[in-house]
């Protein structure tokens, strides 16, 4: 045990921490990310044989990339590619096995991060490939993320990574032309992530399949590694902003409790203290931005902790300029949905009218619940309750559904 | 890596080939774009192709031939040529690809082509 304990340790913290480093490495010169995975999980399994008996090695990253590449080779020579291909496979192992032995080697992390969005992979896939690839994700829990069958979901990643390897995606960062849309594409991608298991979560329970941990981390890392961003930065300002009020979100009886109505002290201050801080720093760069607004949104409604009211006024010019600048659906209605709680029940009313002859509202369970809450503000009690159970039908958050079905039983 | 570039034109374009006022800036469009490539040193081959109308398409099914006029599928962007080019990746494919005309008023479907059998590289 004393001998084993520390070893199965550090090939355990070198496989969270590094995993990411080591395949995006392993994975760039051949673009063949499925190998890539083959050759590491095989290092990690040879260090978890080794280095019980010759202790842990002074780099471990250092000694798996080495391991891998070694790996990699001999798959290489054993397809019979021994020409030119091979040749270039081993000249580059040689150069690699020298930045090896520098422990700050290279990270190529980004790198990956762009080709997983890259706009020749379907939109659906992108985040999935991220988890998988970045943070080391198997496909049964990313399956169970985006409420889809495993099989389902390892065949798509399957596709996607014979996709990069096989039509030759580029593994370099975008060049500067078209680098502000691709950028977005990898944004887009880490928010979908925090997004999954946000309304389906049940209670605080985080191991109920959501990502939201996931999608921070990788925030934080592409907020250090493009630290000229100020859209990296508003993304995970965005995340924290709301990760801080999870707890809020449900009274001790599990109940959901609304924003307007959450007991500003149960939010994570140093959650906060830390998103205001990001917010600011990308406001220097002075470039709008959609996920800059999004944070300063939420900027806005935690104030209430230290003023203990909601400056309406500004949350309007926000969803103004954001509904100008990115009106997507959910963007909207979060609009007419702060039109009505600065008391203006008409306004909001119209917003939503307006979206009305968009087919997506159908199924859009927040424009179902804003629409009922301004009905009833309106005066208009049995459209409200309508509206109400509508809403509760469409969500698969039980918290949430009780929350609804309640008040559409409340007469509204 | 050899890609090739599949492009498409619609009813429009191909009518421009011979029209006496558009004839003039749809080839010039062409040979600029041809003249690029070349400059570049990408081509490795490729052509033109006739209008659809002159396309004849054949299926043998249980060992007998059918021969039909017109292209293989009747849709408003038809095949009007191919261009096979050597680029280091799809990145740079797709950028080919997106500089051609045919991309601004039909559409290019970039592939990249199979490798000889057994990886040899020729």
């Amino acid at each position: 045990m004393t001998g084993e304990g520390p070893a199965r340790q550090a090939a355990a913290l070198a496989a969270r921490t590094s995993y990411g480093r080591l395949l995006s490495l392993l994975s760039a010169r051949t673009r063949d990310i499925a190998g890539a995975e083959d050759a590491l999980s095989e290092a990690f399994a040879a260090a978890l044989q080794t280095w019980p008996e010759r202790g842990v090695p002074d780099n471990p990253d250092a000694w798996l990339l080495t391991a891998a590449r070694r790996t990699l080779l001999n798959a290489a020579r054993h397809q019979g590619t021994r020409d030119a291909a091979a040749a270039e496979i081993a000249r580059r192992h040689a150069m690699l096995a020298a930045e090896g032995h520098d422990p700050a080697f290279s990270d190529e992390r980004l790198t990956l991060l762009f080709v997983c969005a890259h706009p020749a992979i379907d939109a659906g896939v992108r985040t999935p490939l991220m988890l998988q690839t970045v943070l080391g994700l198997d496909a049964a829990r990313i399956a169970a993320a985006f409420l889809v069958a495993p099989a389902t979901m390892s065949q798509r990643l399957v596709r996607a990574k014979a996709k990069i390897r096989d039509a030759g995606l580029r593994f370099a960062l975008p060049e500067p032309e078209e680098r502000a849309g691709r950028l977005g594409d990898v944004l887009d991608a880490v928010y979908a992530a925090y997004g999954t298991g946000w309304d389906s979560r049940d209670g605080l329970d985080a191991s109920a399949g959501g990502l939201a941990e996931e999608a921070i981390f990788l925030g934080r890392l592409l907020a250090a590694l493009l630290p000229d961003e100020p859209e990296a930065k508003g993304l995970l300002a965005l995340m924290l902003y709301c990760e801080a009020r999870r707890e809020a979100r449900r009274d001790r009886a599990g109940r959901f409790v609304p924003l307007a109505e959450q007991d500003p002290a149960r939010w994570s201050r140093a959650m906060i203290v830390e998103a205001e801080g990001l917010l600011t720093a990308a406001s220097r760069s002075a470039q709008f931005g959609r996920y800059q607004c999004e944070a300063a949104i939420q900027s806005v409604h935690v104030q209430r902790a230290v003023t203990g009211v909601v400056q309406h006024g500004a949350l309007s010019l926000l969803y103004d300029l954001l509904a100008t600048r990115a009106p997507s659906i959910g963007v909207l209605v979060a609009r007419a949905a702060a039109l009505l709680a600065a008391g203006d029940a008409a306004a909001a009313l119209a917003a939503l009218d307006a979206l009305s002859p968009q087919a997506r509202i159908a199924t859009y369970q927040p424009y179902w619940a804003t629409r009922a809450h301004a009905l009833r503000d309106a005066g208009r009690p049995d459209e409200a309750r309508r509206a109400f159970a509508r809403a509760a039908d469409l969500t698969g958050d039980a918290a949430l559904r009780a929350y609804l079905l309640g008040r559409a039983a409340d007469g509204a | 890596m050899h890609y090739m570039l599949l492009m498409t034109e619609t009813a429009d374009d191909f009518a421009k080939r011979t029209h006496p006022e558009e004839a003039g800036a749809y080839w010039g469009a062409w040979n600029a774009y041809i003249g690029a490539l070349q400059q570049a040193g990408v081509i490795v081959k490729g052509d033109g192709l006739q209008r659809p109308e002159t396309a004849t398409t054949v299926r043998v099914r249980a060992g007998e031939r059918h021969v039909q006029d017109g292209p293989f599928a009747d849709t408003k962007e038809q095949l009007a040529g191919y261009l096979v080019i050597e680029v280091e990746d799809l990145d740079a494919a797709l950028a080919w690809a997106a500089r051609s005309p045919a991309a601004a008023s039909a559409s290019v479907e970039v592939r990249p082509v199979l490798p000889p059998p057994g990886g040899a590289t020729a």
